[in-house]
């Protein structure tokens, strides 16, 4: 049992395995941790074998859950071991305690990358793969064009390649900069060509990682991949050991079939030809045989198929077939085939002439609804959710409500918000919603939220003819024995709005009405209290002629509320009871409550909130981004074969294009925060403050729908002082909805930040453009060159770019032609004269149009002020005297700086250095100070010295003293904040998910398009 | 991303090997572990091999004592994952000989070596059980 030679551990994992319970696990655990503690520290005493024992030792008390942190180090150093024994464990051991962003994992950056570019393919492998699990920006950005030789070149052994299309995928998820599109997709093409199949299936991973991204660069892959298809289908030149239980490697097959749905279509008929040959083949050749594993594995092979059918939206008699097989999967007994039917099915759905022949299996489906297995019933859910229309609607809700009385917990809340959803979207008439809403709050009372009761509310409300329908409703519930304290909200609501339309009923008058109410008030919750005092009140407006008895009753409640604690109920009691007793004039003051404007159903809101997102865009999602599916909690029916939209005859349903679906979210949130403002002013003071009924009462507050400029400030970012002017506002609004439809791929703010700090780089991309940057700068003279290059197949055209220069910038772009040709790439020098020191920014205004997509862009240019900076070194002798002679504001400012982000004095002077200061050492004696010393150029300065102090306190790190003296005083101050503003909050390296900056200048109006300029402005 | 960790656990619920390819804290660990196998332990055979869990799906397999649980994306092949783990099992089959909890346990740097040939950054890199076990069949020569 002894581990190749590693007694030691051996002994110990034996010895943690015979402990009793968690406590002696503990304390063998930490006498453990104890001993390789102290062998750490006496590191000269360890042997190469030693230390490779304790590692392991730490991986395996890790993985216990016990925290190891005082060992990284260790791990890390034995990554620089020259033997391959330790190099093997530390780099795997390090890849399992660290992440990307642990600052150990720098130190080892240069022998990773001597490993990877070494001559020893062992070494090679292992840094590849420790990379490819977690290597994070910095190593994207140093070792990206290393990796891919790797990949490439043909002279490096499968099992290098294999490793390295892996470690680039990572390094491109970090930073997709390291692929450069053109010039990858060529690559790629060639890459797919490899006979080795392990190179190929992580070629393919890499391939599905780029056409996710990105497809229109790689539509040359598209028929390699069909031959991989191919190939593998027919088990051409397939070696034995790739074939699992007969079929030629099922894996690589999925892969491929997934790198294929990300392409929208394949126009090249015989591609198209020779892939539905194949699919066809896998559709019809697939058997159910006995062993587990080659049915497995030949099932998993035609899922992928039938996604990739569906994907493709193949001919009829295809189709069909897939809604057959699938037809035939949800019927059978074994519980994986099924739920993978189901969750199949479910996809489906967005094709659309299927669904009637879906609609078919219902029976079978809701069988599975009741299945034993809750992963089977989540599905079943599910497809019965999406299945959903006007047609099958009752049958459906029916089966929900009855499923839910013996629902498990689980899953209660969820049925009973997509029963009540159903129930609103596709109701055949009213009267049938409000039985479902209130069987819904019998049946799982304590699963539906108020949300769904508010609803309810609001349709009776606003429906004239449900309202006496409704009331009998509500007082049928209340002779139920126990019911829910929801039911008892609502009920006592609607009675108290309707109740008098069942006077002539027998127990029916006011009286009853009330005695039976009343009979729940012990039973609830304060919350529930103040609806029973507003339903009492209302009774008692209704009660005309005045029953003198039931007037002193009710009094009697109000008066002896009068003191509750509960200021709600207070207050309540006290307005009523001053009301009452105003006779005539009650009458108008309680009267019915005005109908609610309409508004997106609530519920559906709350189902998309639901939605949890995967970090990753999906084949599925992608497809769906127009069609959303079933899961997703649609708002509004994306079928037209399911007939007109049912919601319609609800005439209160708000149903929003798929298109609003966005803008209208914030504006809703707008109205709810809307409401909690604006209760002082409401027209109806005993119901103001009611916080509970905030949802229903609320809008009511609001006189019509708010105006736009209203709805627009509720966007407005949280926390930020002072009111908004409305132009600023509506500056803002395409921040949470973009007007334009291309969405640029990486982060605007992000690239301008890292250009900030050097002279070339991309300023801006999307899927039809890319704008590089490459920038000289002379004193106070600067030429920058745009590189807009063209990434279609077809021109760009009205093309236009236009310098939005700020005051103190001179700035001349040559012409731009207004159409790109394809695949080019135009360069547009821009001259740049600096007048005077300021912050402030240029912005470049771009737009161009690619077939119906219209794009305007104002991009933030790199000239900032740093960039007019020339280090320049300065001797002790020339300092002192300069520094004493600017003496005091306005040419020399102090200021102690607050929430900086924590530097090391070498990590600081490093960024002084990217900003073009010289750092001066040995100038101060203290060795907590940092001296630097710059010139500045501009027309008006011409070179100006800047002299630079930072104090730092060695035990916060965040905060430091900063001088600045100059012998201008703009300068001094521009210089000062500048800095400022970088020390605080901008990253030193691009590494980090740059947040822009706090206090950029207020650039002009027109740049708000970008966030991070928006954000700037704003603070 | 394809598959987000990679757990082998005992029928007590003990964790015998935990490779993620996401970074969590210890915290997070602990706690996805113990809710997982409080989910996945408790099922029965005639149950599916896939559970929902968090954002997450499982997709997992039994062998005498020991789960193999593998968290993917939502959008993830299931099939293909099943077998995957199976494919695991018979690698360390051919190089343990009917491998058992205990060969897992007392060699989990072999167990480690054989995954890191298998599945590298949440994708498979390898499937061809030959090239997966050479690595450690060389080292095993050397010492």
């Amino acid at each position: 049992m002894a581990l190749s030679g590693m007694r030691g551990l051996s002994v110990f994992i034996s010895d943690v395995r015979n402990c009793q319970n968690k406590e002696q696990e503990r304390l063998r655990v930490d006498k453990e941790l104890g001993n390789i503690r102290t062998r750490f520290k006496n590191e000269k005493g360890l042997t190469p074998y030693e230390k490779k024992k304790y590692v392991w030792k730490m991986l395996y008390i890790y993985m216990l859950g016990y925290d190891v942190d005082f060992g990284h180090m260790e791990a890390v150093s034995l990554i620089s071991a020259p033997k391959y024994p330790e190099k093997q464990v530390g780099y795997i051991v390090t890849s399992c305690l660290l992440n990307e962003n642990h600052d150990f994992l720098r130190l080892a950056i240069n022998t990773v990358r001597n490993d990877i570019i070494g001559r020893n393919e062992t070494f090679q492998c292992l840094a590849l793969t420790m990379v490819g699990n977690i290597g994070g920006r910095e190593f994207a950005e140093s070792l990206a064009p290393d990796v891919q030789k790797l990949l490439i070149s043909s002279s490096f052994r499968p099992l290098v390649r294999k490793k390295a299309a892996l470690c680039l995928l990572r390094l491109y998820r970090k930073n997709p900069d390291v692929v450069n599109v053109d010039g990858w997709s060529d690559r790629m093409t060639q890459l797919l060509d490899e006979r080795d199949l392990g190179v190929l299936t992580s070629s393919m991973s890499l391939l599905v990682a780029l056409v996710s991204n990105y497809h229109d660069a790689y539509w040359s892959c598209l028929p390699k991949c069909v031959k991989i298809l191919e190939r593998l289908s027919r088990n051409q030149d397939v070696p034995q050991e790739y074939t699992y239980y007969g079929i030629p490697s099922p894996w690589l097959q999925v892969k491929t079939m997934r790198a294929l749905q990300y392409f929208p279509t394949i126009e090249d008929p015989n591609t198209r030809r020779s892939l539905f040959e194949v699919l066809q083949r896998i559709l019809m050749g697939t058997d159910v045989v006995k062993n587990v594993n080659k049915n497995n594995a030949s099932h998993a092979v035609l899922f992928e198929a039938l996604a990739l059918v569906m994907h493709l939206d193949a001919e009829k008699e295809m189709m069909s077939q897939c809604v057959a097989l699938l037809g035939k999967f949800i019927a059978v007994r074994e519980p994986n085939i099924r739920y993978l039917g189901l969750e199949n099915m479910t996809r489906m759905l967005m094709v659309t002439d299927v669904q009637d022949i879906i609609k078919r299996h219902q029976a079978q489906i809701i069988t599975s609804l009741k299945d034993p297995d809750i992963s089977i019933r989540r599905r079943a859910l599910d497809l019965l959710y999406g299945m959903c229309d006007v047609s099958n609607a009752k049958d459906i809700v029916e089966e929900l409500l009855q499923y839910l009385s013996t629902a498990d917990f689980a899953m209660r809340e969820e049925l009973s918000l997509k029963a009540a959803i159903l129930a609103e979207k596709f109701a055949p008439d009213l009267s049938w919603y409000v039985d479902v809403i209130l069987q819904l709050i019998d049946k799982a009372g304590d699963f539906v939220s108020d949300d769904i009761w508010f609803r309810v509310v609001q349709f009776v409300t606003n429906n004239e003819d449900l309202q006496p329908y409704a009331a009998v409703k509500a007082r049928e519930y209340l002779d139920k024995p126990a019911i829910h304290e929801t039911m008892v909200k609502v009920s006592a609501y609607i009675l108290g709005e309707y109740g008098h339309f069942l006077a002539q009923r027998t127990g029916c008058s006011p009286k009853e009405l009330f005695s039976i109410i009343h009979e729940k008030l012990p039973t609830v919750s304060t919350s529930t209290i103040p609806i029973l005092l507003s339903t009492y009140a209302k009774i008692l407006m209704h009660s005309q002629p005045p029953d003198p008895d039931l007037q002193n009753q009710i009094w009697a409640i109000f008066s002896k509320y009068e003191s509750c604690i509960d200021i709600e109920i207070q207050q309540r009691a006290v307005e009523y009871f001053a009301l009452s007793r105003k006779g005539a004039a009650l009458m108008d003051i309680l009267a019915e409550m005005p109908k609610f404007p309409e508004r997106q159903s609530a519920l559906i809101k709350k189902a998309e909130d639901n939605e949890v997102d995967t970090a990753e865009q999906s084949a599925i999602k992608l497809r769906t981004q127009q069609q959303q599916n079933s899961n997703a909690l649609v708002v509004a029916d994306p079928q037209p074969a399911n007939g007109t939209p049912p919601v319609g005859q609800l005439g209160l349903v708000k149903v929003p294009s798929m298109t609003s679906t966005a803008d209208l979210k914030p504006v809703d949130q707008g109205l709810t925060q809307a409401n909690g403002t604006m209760t002082k002013v409401d027209p109806y003071p005993p119901d103001s403050s009611a916080d509970l009924l905030g949802d229903l009462l609320g809008p009511l507050a609001l006189e019509g729908p708010p105006s736009t400029a209203a709805q627009l400030e509720q966007n407005y970012v949280p926390g930020i002082d002072g009111v908004p002017s409305t132009a600023d506002a509506l500056a803002l609004a395409p921040v949470e909805e973009p007007a334009n439809s291309v969405q640029p791929i990486g982060n605007i703010a992000e690239r301008f930040h890292a250009l900030c700090l050097k002279d070339s780089g991309v300023l801006y991309e999307d899927p039809h453009i890319q704008i590089g940057i490459k920038a000289e700068w002379r004193a106070h003279h600067g030429r920058l060159v745009l590189f807009l290059g063209n990434k279609n197949t077809s021109p760009l055209v009205s093309v236009q770019a236009i310098i939005l220069p700020p005051s103190h910038l001179k700035m001349e772009l040559s012409l731009v032609p207004e159409t790109i040709p394809p695949r080019a790439q135009v360069q547009c020098p821009l001259e740049v004269v600096n007048l005077r020191p300021s912050r402030d920014v240029a912005v470049l205004d771009f737009s161009y149009k690619f077939g119906h997509a219209a794009v305007n862009v104002k991009l933030r240019l790199p000239a900032v002020l740093n960039k007019f900076l020339q280090p320049i070194p300065v001797s002790a002798e020339e300092f002192f005297p300069q520094w004493k002679s600017l003496s005091g504001p306005p040419l020399k400012l102090q200021e102690v700086v607050r929430g900086v982000k924590p530097l090391s004095l070498p990590e600081m002077a490093n960024f002084f250095t990217t900003l073009r200061l010289m750092v001066c050492p040995g100038l101060d004696p203290n060795q907590n100070n940092l001296v630097a010393s710059t010139t500045f150029y501009s027309e008006a300065t011409r070179a100006m010295l800047c002299l630079i102090r930072i104090e730092t306190d060695p035990a916060d790190r965040t905060q430091l003293r900063m001088t600045i003296a100059t012998g201008d005083p703009t300068l001094t101050f521009e210089l000062k904040e500048f800095l400022k503003e970088h020390l605080i909050s901008v990253p030193t390296a691009p590494r980090a998910p740059a947040p822009p900056p706090v206090s950029q200048p207020t650039p002009p109006p027109a740049t708000l398009n970008d966030p991070g300029a928006i954000l700037a402005g704003l603070l | 991303m394809g598959i987000r960790f990679i757990l082998m656990v005992n029928k007590q619920g003990q964790t015998r090997l935990a490779q993620y390819y996401e970074y969590l804290t210890l915290e997070e660990r602990r706690a996805l572990e113990g809710e997982i196998v409080r989910k996945c332990l408790a099922r029965t055979e005639q149950q599916c091999s896939f559970v929902e869990h968090r954002n997450y799906k499982i997709v997992y397999r039994r062998y005498a004592s020991l789960f193999f649980l593998v968290g993917v994306d939502n959008d993830e092949n299931e099939l293909a994952i099943l077998e995957f783990i199976h494919l695991l099992v018979e690698t360390m089959d051919r190089h343990f000989g009917n491998v058992c909890e205990l060969d897992i346990m007392f060699h989990l740097e072999k167990a480690h070596f054989m995954l890191e040939e298998m599945v590298m950054n949440g994708c498979i890199i390898e499937t061809n059980k030959s090239n997966i076990l050479a690595p450690i069949q060389l080292m095993d020569k050397a010492t």
